[in-house]
């Protein structure tokens, strides 16, 4: 190699680089974006029955302590059963609404959340 | 004709080095030596990786490189203003989870993230790394997380609880949803696979099912290491800023 050439090589790779970036853009986009939307829409209705279980069956876990440790049954139960829906039903609000799984309703300072997209 | 079909037994804890120091039972097993191939296979990737630092990348470089990006790029979008100190930890948490996802789908390994007592552990180590970074950096003003702004007194003592509930249960989705994922799609694998290995001709259907099903399973695994690493990202957002 010339010793003047010296950054030729990464020019030329730049150049190469370049034309294949555009080939990509030109063969793939339809196909690529349709099966990761389905892909993940499938994982988002799984995490939204998850979200709203998973409290419940908690809570009441929780509320069944409680009555063992402070002889209420079946109060506890009862009252963290209710608690345990709704905190599913906001947990999956705020999943839907795409705020992430924040506990609190201000919103972010700084941009967007990206959420939900799994 | 009758094959036995044990799709769970794929789960199965074995002590390959029973160890009982003081009593407890710290053997090492099959679960261990998958954690440890694991851990192994993560440092081996990012230190054969780095090793190169060629302009343009090999193959292993390649790797190395896109694992770290996407993490880099994940926390700084998600986990805000200051998050990058913790870039180290999401980063581990990722390819340690995402190689044991990949690693148990290889035929005859075991999938340790398929245990929930696993997954409770690394989620658990997040939730109380949160909870004490929460508390460090606004002390008890972390509290106010749980009092949404602008709401009547009233409705703060219903709120209060619900928003105390739906932070204590973020362990429990965490781990839950790793866990089942696994489970499920190995479960199932299994399940094809016997289906095929019982029917004499026509096998090759379930055979061709769980062709198709392996390469969702591959889907899951990188996706649900995906979805793991990006909730932490937004919980450390939570504890950094109180939204």
């Amino acid at each position: 190699m010339p010793p003047g050439d010296a950054r030729d090589p990464l020019r030329d790779l730049e150049r190469r680089l370049a034309a294949a970036g555009r080939d990509d853009a030109r063969k793939t986009p339809a196909r690529g974006a349709d099966n990761g939307t389905t892909g993940s829409l499938l994982a988002f209705a799984w995490r939204i029955g998850l979200e709203l279980v998973v409290a419940v069956a908690v809570a009441m876990a929780l509320g069944w302590a409680f009555d063992r440790w402070l002889g209420t049954r079946p109060w506890g139960m009862i009252v963290m059963f209710f608690l345990g829906v709704a905190a599913g039903m906001v947990n999956v609000w705020r999943t839907v609404a795409g705020m992430g799984m924040a506990v609190g309703y201000r919103q972010g300072g700084t941009g967007e959340r990206r959420d939900g997209e799994d | 004709m009758a094959i036995e079909i044990k799709p769970l037994e794929q789960f199965t804890i074995e002590r390959l080095v029973p160890l009982h120091p003081f009593g407890i039972d710290a053997s090492f097993t099959n679960a261990a030596l998958m954690m440890t191939i694991a851990a192994a296979a993560v440092c081996l990737l990012v230190i054969a990786g780095a090793r190169a630092k060629a302009l343009v990348p090999g193959r292993w470089q390649s790797i190395a490189e896109i694992g770290y990006e996407f993490i880099a790029d994940m926390v700084e979008t998600n986990a805000g203003h200051g998050g990058m100190a913790y870039f180290p930890f999401v980063f581990t948490l990722f390819m340690f989870i995402l190689l044991g996802n990949l690693l148990g789908l290889v035929p005859y390994s075991f999938t340790f993230t398929s245990h929930i007592i696993v997954t409770f552990a690394l989620a658990a180590v997040v939730f109380v790394g949160v909870t004490i970074i929460g508390f460090a950096r606004h002390g008890l003003h972390f509290l106010s997380l749980f009092a949404p702004h602008g709401v009547p007194v009233a409705l703060l003592v219903l709120l209060i609880p619900i928003e105390l509930l739906s932070y204590f249960i973020r362990p429990f989705t965490l781990s839950i949803r790793l866990f089942a994922n696994m489970l499920a799609g190995h479960t199932m694998l299994a399940i094809f696979a016997g289906f095929a290995a019982s029917v004499p001709l026509f096998g090759i259907l379930p055979l061709g099912v769980d062709v198709l099903l392996y390469f969702l399973e591959l889907l899951v695994a990188v996706l649900q290491a995906y979805v793991f690493a990006i909730l932490t990202c937004l919980y450390l957002r939570d504890a950094l800023h109180l939204h």
